[in-house]
């Protein structure tokens, strides 16, 4: 029973010369928009960055994006039969696609 | 190739930022040695010391009179014969006092009557293992000891740093090449002291209980560097890892903690408790050890009589709705919203890749065989022999760090000059800037293939035709993957990543089902359908080096291996 969401997905290393690209995602209901997400990067496109370590426990906090404009966690917010469009942090330095530097300046190598 | 590289200098080197790699850090700091540490994602949050759900197994007899001893008997009942005594010795001895500091630290133990509270875990002989509550053990625990890294003076932190090669010059190890994800660029760091503190290898297998980061890359960085690795065979799934329905939002091995407060009832599709048939009668208790619960839930679904996703049920519906409240307060909540009533209804469980018993071989300084060298935490081999009893992961992060950061620090005061010479590290300096490989593969998808391969031919029960299947999958991967990175190597380049990341798990997957193979009978973790029982002649120890010409699997007598390299 598997169902069918439309990722809009935001790709770039230059927040203002950006594109929108657009996934066709199979999934099972109960799913994460992380399992999405991965499930692009191994079926799609490997070159999308998103950045996750706990993949399910919402423990690492790390996968913190912009869905349909409000900031959640991709490993606990669910995908749905719809056009959910996925953005990169907009407080945040972008580093490339969904990433953004997240860490506090004291935690990176270069300040 | 887009960024001139970065060096930096340190006294010790850490890699990987989870329990153990911080309290070497801490340690090392405070005995006056300038310490780097890096992690190949966020600082204290992606290893698996922040997803552990419950028990950190000491002998601090707050709940009854205990002492090291007891605990060490244990572990050593729990690996089986193959404990290395020394290690296991030192988890046992250390681990109190480490949750005392953890303690002073304000880590927030679960307390009853002002004493910190001990739960009983299977293969204890009594109350031995401190938590917070609820679920929030592993939080606490990194949460503490990020707070005392932030406070201290000297560590220098270098988050989003995947290393890539550590370098060897003359036989001992003088620092390490990595690449900055954020940014691309290659590095190198010059150190006294290196302590590999990567954690283990769940991510080598589809169904797994820790983070992305646990890719093995500490043994296969300590392989290629030339020290060795034992009891590779080892791996320790976790039986009742959540299995349906989908639960996001919390780590698969939560039910861990359930079963240590309130029992539960593992039962087969039939309804009935199974482990008696299996040598240990449960009763709604918690009392059977891990690599025996695996073996049972396993065959029970060989056997027709597993749940519909393939697992077996487990069930707390026999406890009230106050009953669970009491036990889990918010955690209740969270199960609601994935519409889970425990009052109601039996949730599906089966075993999951959770913790590595083997890993590179040290001395009770944590030292390995290579001078430079150091190990810390799961990335260890040998403390827990063929099977680790349960709540010892957290001590062992714990106890191995402290000791890692202090033979860190001891050797880096004992050390003049850093030996650094860039000319060592330019193999792994190329491979770090290399062009694109003109072929591609998806990374990603390569990575599921080989978690496939594990959990299907490397798994809990094994056959000599499964592994040597698995192996030549492992050939044929590695092939493919090639000797230059995929990828344009610029900021966040995941198919670079992945391609590093595929370099490692390949030869640690090699390791393990190698050494799977050789293994002749069946003992702890290990379980072979073509060889039933432990065999006396089997209590020994495999050593796997990475040779001129591939690997090498040698054995050596139980718990000897350091004394005899």
């Amino acid at each position: 029973m598997s169902a069918l969401a439309q990722l809009k997905v935001w790709r770039g290393a230059d927040p203002r010369a950006g594109h929108w690209q657009a996934y066709d995602v199979p999934f099972e209901p109960g799913q994460s928009v992380l399992d999405g997400l991965r499930w692009i990067r191994a079926n799609r496109d490997p070159s999308l960055a998103i950045r996750f370590s706990c993949i399910n426990a919402n423990a690492c906090k790390e996968c913190m994006v912009e869905l349909d404009g409000k900031t959640v966690y991709a490993c606990t917010a669910r995908l749905e039969p719809r056009e959910m469009s996925i953005a990169p942090l907009s407080n945040k330095p972008l580093v490339r696609d969904l990433v953004t530097e997240i860490a506090p300046p004291a935690e990176r190598l270069l300040k | 190739m887009r960024h001139e590289p970065i060096h930096a200098e340190t006294d010790v080197l850490i890699v990987g930022s989870g329990g153990a790699g911080m309290y070497a850090a801490i340690v090392a700091a405070r005995a006056g040695a300038t310490v780097m540490l890096a992690d190949r994602s966020l600082i204290g949050r992606g290893g698996a010391t922040v997803m552990a759900q419950m028990t950190v197994a000491a002998a601090l007899g707050s709940e009854t009179p205990d002492r090291w001893s007891h605990h060490f008997d244990d572990t050593l009942a729990a690996g089986r014969g193959l404990c290395d005594e020394r290690l296991a010795r030192l988890l046992c001895e250390q681990g109190p006092e480490c949750i005392r500091e953890m303690d002073a630290w304000g880590v927030g133990w679960a307390r009853k009557d002002g004493r910190i509270a001990q739960v009983f875990a299977p293969g204890h002989d009594r109350a031995r293992c401190v938590y917070v509550d609820f679920l929030n053990t592993g939080p606490a625990v990194s949460k503490t000891l990020r707070g005392v890294i932030t406070r201290a003076k000297g560590i220098r932190k270098a988050g989003d740093l995947l290393i890539i090669d550590l370098v060897c010059d003359a036989g001992e190890v003088t620092g390490a090449v990595a690449l900055h994800l954020a940014s691309g660029a290659a590095v190198t760091i010059a150190a006294k002291a290196t302590i590999l503190a990567t954690g283990g290898l769940t991510r080598l297998y589809r169904r797994n209980s820790a983070s992305a980061n646990m890719g093995g890359d500490g043994y296969a960085l300590a392989l290629r560097a030339g020290a060795p690795l034992v009891d590779m065979e080892f791996v320790q799934f976790f039986p009742i890892g959540h299995l349906a329905p989908r639960l996001i939002g919390m780590d698969p091995i939560m039910w861990d903690p359930f079963r240590y407060k309130l029992g539960g009832r593992l039962l087969n599709s039939e309804g009935e408790e199974f482990t008696a048939r299996y040598g240990v009668s449960e009763e709604g208790r918690y009392v059977t050890t891990r690599d025996v619960a695996t073996y049972a839930i396993v065959k029970e679904v060989e056997a027709g009589r597993g749940s519909p996703h393939g697992g077996a049920f487990l069930s707390f519906e026999h406890c009230s709705a106050a009953e669970l409240r009491t036990a889990f307060g918010p955690v209740i909540d969270r199960l609601a919203k994935n519409k889970i009533d425990l009052t109601k209804m039996p949730v599906e469980v089966a075993p999951i890749a959770h913790y590595h018993m083997g890993g590179v071989v040290a001395d009770e300084r944590m030292a390995s065989g290579l001078p430079g060298l150091l190990v810390a935490g799961e990335a260890v081999g040998g403390a827990n022999g063929a099977n680790r009893l349960s709540g010892n992961a957290i001590t062992e992060a714990l106890a191995f760090g402290r000791r890692a950061g202090l033979s860190a620090a001891e050797r880096a005061k004992e050390t003049p000059a850093r030996a650094f010479r860039p000319q060592a590290a330019r193999p792994a300096l190329d491979l770090a800037t290399a062009e694109p490989a003109p072929t591609t593969v998806n990374t990603a998808a390569m990575i599921e293939r080989l978690q496939t391969v594990m959990a299907t031919d490397v798994g809990p029960l094994r056959t000599a035709a499964k592994l040597a299947h698995a192996l030549e999958m492992i050939d044929e991967m590695t092939r493919e993957l090639g000797e230059r990175p995929m990828g344009d190597g610029g900021a966040f380049d995941l198919r670079r990543l992945e391609w590093f990341d595929l370099r490692n798990m390949l030869l640690v997957a090699r390791a393990v089902a190698m050494a799977a193979l050789a293994r002749g009978e069946s003992r702890g973790a290990h379980q072979r359908e073509d060889f039933a029982d432990m065999q006396p002649p089997w209590q020994v120890n495999q050593i796997v080096r990475l040779g001129e010409h591939g690997m090498i699997l040698a054995r050596a007598p139980a718990a000897v291996q350091a004394a005899a390299q």
